[in-house]
């Protein structure tokens, strides 16, 4: 057994009463969407089959969607929320850890049910009883006391900035991280991994907004982290007040639009849920993913490839930025125009494999690792097949699992960002060079 | 921008100046070109954001000299010190130039060019009392944080420091401060409460699991802020005393100007509502409600609202006007009588402005604040349009355009405009007679 102290102890505080009042109260609270999920679904499993975990773990039914959904919410509404707390223990291992809420499964459902929302109402009910794996936790009590992801310091953003800015200066004098710029074109915003471990990623486009001569800005306020973990906790409380800060920010800066880093949860939280808990139809101020933000820079030829990375590699599609909004085909076009041997995946698109990263599964951190990469071994067999030493990911989320999952089944890979080859890849005018 | 009182005598509106000490400005000169950029940015290698005075006689930017070290110029006259880093310039409300400045690796303030002389390992977020009277800011030194004000540090420092607030007239500084340190993902040491709010250097009694937006009274003798009793669980404490009355969510407080009580939005179910001190005040429920704001009378409240989801608009005193807009609607302005609420409001990615619900009919690629004249009749704002910026007038576009624009001020009689625009690659400030831009 797993042991994480975001399940086991926060289980012992649990009365019987405030778990079946929790339960009712949120179902009470989820209307005709809900009803309707319930009472349309006729079990048939064909969502099974699109589930990495239950196609990695040797089709054990109890791993395949509807598997998941009867041993979490269906015994819940069966029981009228009179379950006990081990069973409140092992729905938090499931809809945490063994679903990462990609919505492969929807497209398999001959009635189209959404089961990741399903399962995102059962975490709901465990963030109001406290039950939430630890390192999520921390990850959600970041946010609510930062506003971003990683603990980040305000001082440590902008000093990170300052000195992205001198190191991109190194290789380009004229490249700028311009700080509070009212009216620039552009706002770009990051998920706080960027700052505290990748603080190169800052660098680099530092120097392709410079080549591309874009009017940008990063805001020396909290509000500049687009992720979004509080989302996948169950805490939309916190979730929303991110998502406000971040578009707050954005208006407050008067730019015409936010361009996001590579991250597809944050474009999740940033396109649709964050907006929609706030009233927003669609986000206040225009947001794009770094995928249409590269394409629209290629194809506009405001930067141009002139050396192609040579070595082979594939891609993963991140479910939030492709099933969510369709980038596959730009995605496919930037992988061919900055590779020389791009070996696509099978299946591929919005039927790719998820990551098994997302959704909040992997910051539920080390505890879970090992089951995380149990869970995913058709990921490690379809990169395999490609014969890729690298596989781009343009989300952080595939960045780090996908990793992880190369490590453990040694597969002899590396990941990277769309970045890490196209800074590599443009060409650089000499007279912006150092 | 246009703040007022009532004489209590003949209760009409009395208009101070929007901006202190605005009286004694130069409001009879038309056109001083005060500097001009592109010799400045042939000068110095590297040229940043310009910011200007708000009397307008005076433009600054933080530079790159050629040995390689930053200063700020103003007026095309570079200060006499140099430092390794110059940023994040502000001219206080009463028009001094303040500078975020590195020098041996230490941080400060400059004040119009003399740095403070306290040095931080760190130092950020320099904010101003309204009156300009008091400048604070965030600090870290040897990894604690805490606050400088008028260039004398706090005493006491922090786990962690994450926001100020400065009372109107400047006696008082809050700060959201987390002083008990919390191990790397020690989830249940955070429900226990790490962060409260520390006042002129001395901090509340009790721990919170989260503070939001502290907001002091009008005198400053009272502060409120957001906080988070549990997972889901907001209330309003005020001067370290919570609420009895707790929310599923809550936004940024606000105190009435007499009297002392806070309103908030506060969510109840799925609906918004606006509470005053833990009660409702509005019957209205909203799928959304923030930014409320109070009329210079202390009569009325408007606020930003979506009656139903994704449609915005404002509500002044619980009644929603009839237009709604898809995209976004920004915060409410009052006239100086009172009468009168503008608002920028967003659809389909155009902005505009509407006041007492009408929006205008042109519409603009961007729109800052809209302004009221003294006697409430006429609104003008900074628009973009094309690229170019200028200035709309109750609704129509002035002939007049600019590459750089900042955002127009009403002389105190209402009868001009200050107008402070880059053209040609030139500053010039001009005061401009309203007839001329209606």
């Amino acid at each position: 057994m797993v042991k994480d102290p975001g399940l086991d102890e926060t289980i012992k505080k649990l009365t019987p009463q405030q778990i079946e009042k929790t339960i009712n109260q949120v179902l009470k609270g989820e209307g005709a969407r809900m009803k309707a999920y319930l009472t349309t679904c006729v079990h048939c499993g064909l969502c099974s089959e699109a589930c990495h975990t239950f196609l990695s773990r040797d089709r054990d039914p109890n791993f395949s969607p509807v598997g998941k959904v009867k041993n979490t919410l269906w015994e819940m509404v069966k029981r009228k929320g009179k379950v006990d707390a081990e069973f409140i223990k092992n729905a938090a291992r499931i809809v945490y850890t063994e679903c990462g809420v990609c919505r492969r499964c929807s497209m398999y459902c001959p009635f189209g049910i959404d089961i990741a929302y399903m399962l995102l109402v059962v975490r709901r009910m465990l963030n109001l009883l406290n039950v939430v794996p630890a390192y999520l936790q921390d990850t959600t009590n970041s946010h609510a006391a930062t506003m971003n992801q990683m603990w980040v310091q305000q001082d440590e953003w902008i000093d990170t900035l300052q000195w992205q800015e001198e190191e991109a200066q190194m290789e380009m004098a004229k490249a700028r991280i311009p700080l509070d710029k009212e009216g620039a074109e552009v706002m770009y915003s990051v998920i706080a991994p960027e700052p505290k471990i990748l603080a190169q990623l800052l660098s680099y486009m530092s120097q392709i907004m410079t080549v591309a001569g874009v009017d940008w800005t990063m805001p020396a306020t909290d509000g500049w982290d687009n992720s979004n973990m509080a989302m996948y906790s169950g805490d939309f409380e916190t979730m929303a007040r991110v998502e406000r800060l971040h578009y707050d920010t954005a208006l407050r800066l008067k730019v015409k639009k936010i361009v996001m880093g590579e991250c597809g949860h944050a474009f999740r939280g940033g396109a649709y849920d964050g907006p929609k808990w706030l009233s927003w139809r669609f986000p206040p101020v225009p947001l794009i993913h770094a995928i249409e933000w590269y394409y629209e820079l290629l194809t506009t030829g405001r930067i141009k490839i002139i050396k192609k990375f040579k070595e082979p590699v594939t891609v993963q599609d991140p479910c939030n930025t492709v099933r969510g909004k369709g980038l596959h085909h730009q995605l496919r076009y930037i992988m061919n125009e900055m590779c020389e041997d791009f070996r696509d995946v099978d299946p591929r698109f919005e039927h790719n494999y998820c990551c098994m990263a997302g959704g909040g599964t992997i910051n539920c951190g080390p505890p879970w690792t090992k089951s995380r990469a149990v869970s995913n071994r058709v990921k490690a067999e379809q990169l395999k097949a490609t014969g890729a030493k690298y596989v781009v990911t343009p989300c952080h989320n595939c960045h780090s699992g996908i990793e992880q999952i190369i490590s453990f089944y040694k597969l002899g890979m590396h990941t990277k960002f769309i970045a890490d080859i196209l800074i590599e890849s443009i060409e650089k005018p000499q007279h912006l060079l150092a | 921008m246009n703040a007022s009182s009532v004489n209590a005598k003949t209760a009409e509106p009395v208009v101070k100046p929007a901006v202190p000490g605005m009286d004694s400005w130069d409001w009879e000169t038309s056109e001083k070109a005060i500097a001009d950029l592109v010799e400045m940015r042939e000068r110095f290698p590297e040229v940043h954001e310009f910011s200007v005075s708000p009397d307008g006689e005076r433009i600054a930017v933080p530079v790159k000299t050629e040995d390689g070290q930053y200063t700020i110029c103003v007026n095309g006259e570079p200060w006499e010190q140099a430092f390794e880093k110059a940023w994040y310039i502000r001219f206080s409300p009463d028009g001094r130039l303040t500078a975020l400045v590195r020098a041996d690796d230490a941080w400060t303030v400059a004040v119009e060019g003399e740095p403070w002389e306290e040095r931080f390992e760190y130092i950020w977020n320099t904010i101003f009392s309204a009156d300009g009277g008091t400048i604070a800011a965030q600090t870290k030194r040897d990894m604690q944080y805490s606050v400088v004000v008028n260039g004398a540090s706090w005493t006491n420092s922090y786990v962690s420091c994450r926001g100020i607030a400065v009372s109107p007239g400047g006696e008082k500084v809050a700060a959201i401060v987390q002083p008990v340190p919390l191990k790397e993902a020690d989830i249940f040491g955070f429900m226990d409460g790490t962060w409260t709010i520390a006042v002129n250097d001395k901090q509340w009694d009790r721990n919170f699991i989260n503070v939001y937006e502290p907001a002091f009274n009008s005198d400053g003798r009272h502060l409120a802020a957001e906080v988070r009793l549990g997972t889901c669980e907001y209330t309003i404490v005020k001067d370290g005393r919570p609420w009895q009355q707790t929310f599923g969510c809550i936004w940024e407080p606000l105190f009435r100007p007499e009297g002392g009580s806070v309103l908030v939005p506060a969510r109840v179910g799925k609906s918004w509502v606006l509470v005053e001190d833990g009660h409702r005040l509005w019957s209205g429920e909203y799928d959304q409600l923030w930014r409320q704001k109070i009329s210079p009378d202390g009569s009325r409240i408007a606020a930003v609202a979506a009656p139903i989801f994704g449609k915005w608009t404002i509500a002044v005193d619980d009644v929603a006007w009839e237009k709604t807009y898809s995209d976004c609607v920004l915060e409410p302005f009052f006239s100086p009588d009172s009468k009168r609420v503008a608002a920028i409001v967003k659809e389909d990615n155009r902005w505009t402005i509407a006041v007492n619900g009408e929006p205008w009919t042109e519409t603009f690629e961007m729109v800052w604040n809209p302004a009221f004249s003294p006697d409430s009749k006429i609104v003008i704002a900074k628009v973009e349009r094309g690229g170019r910026f200028s200035i709309a007038i109750n609704g129509r576009l002035w002939r007049k355009n600019f590459q750089m624009l900042w955002e127009p001020v009403f002389s105190p009689d209402g009868g001009k405009i200050l107008v402070r625009g880059v053209e040609d690659g030139k500053y010039i400030r001009r005061i401009v007679e309203i007839v001329e831009l209606l």
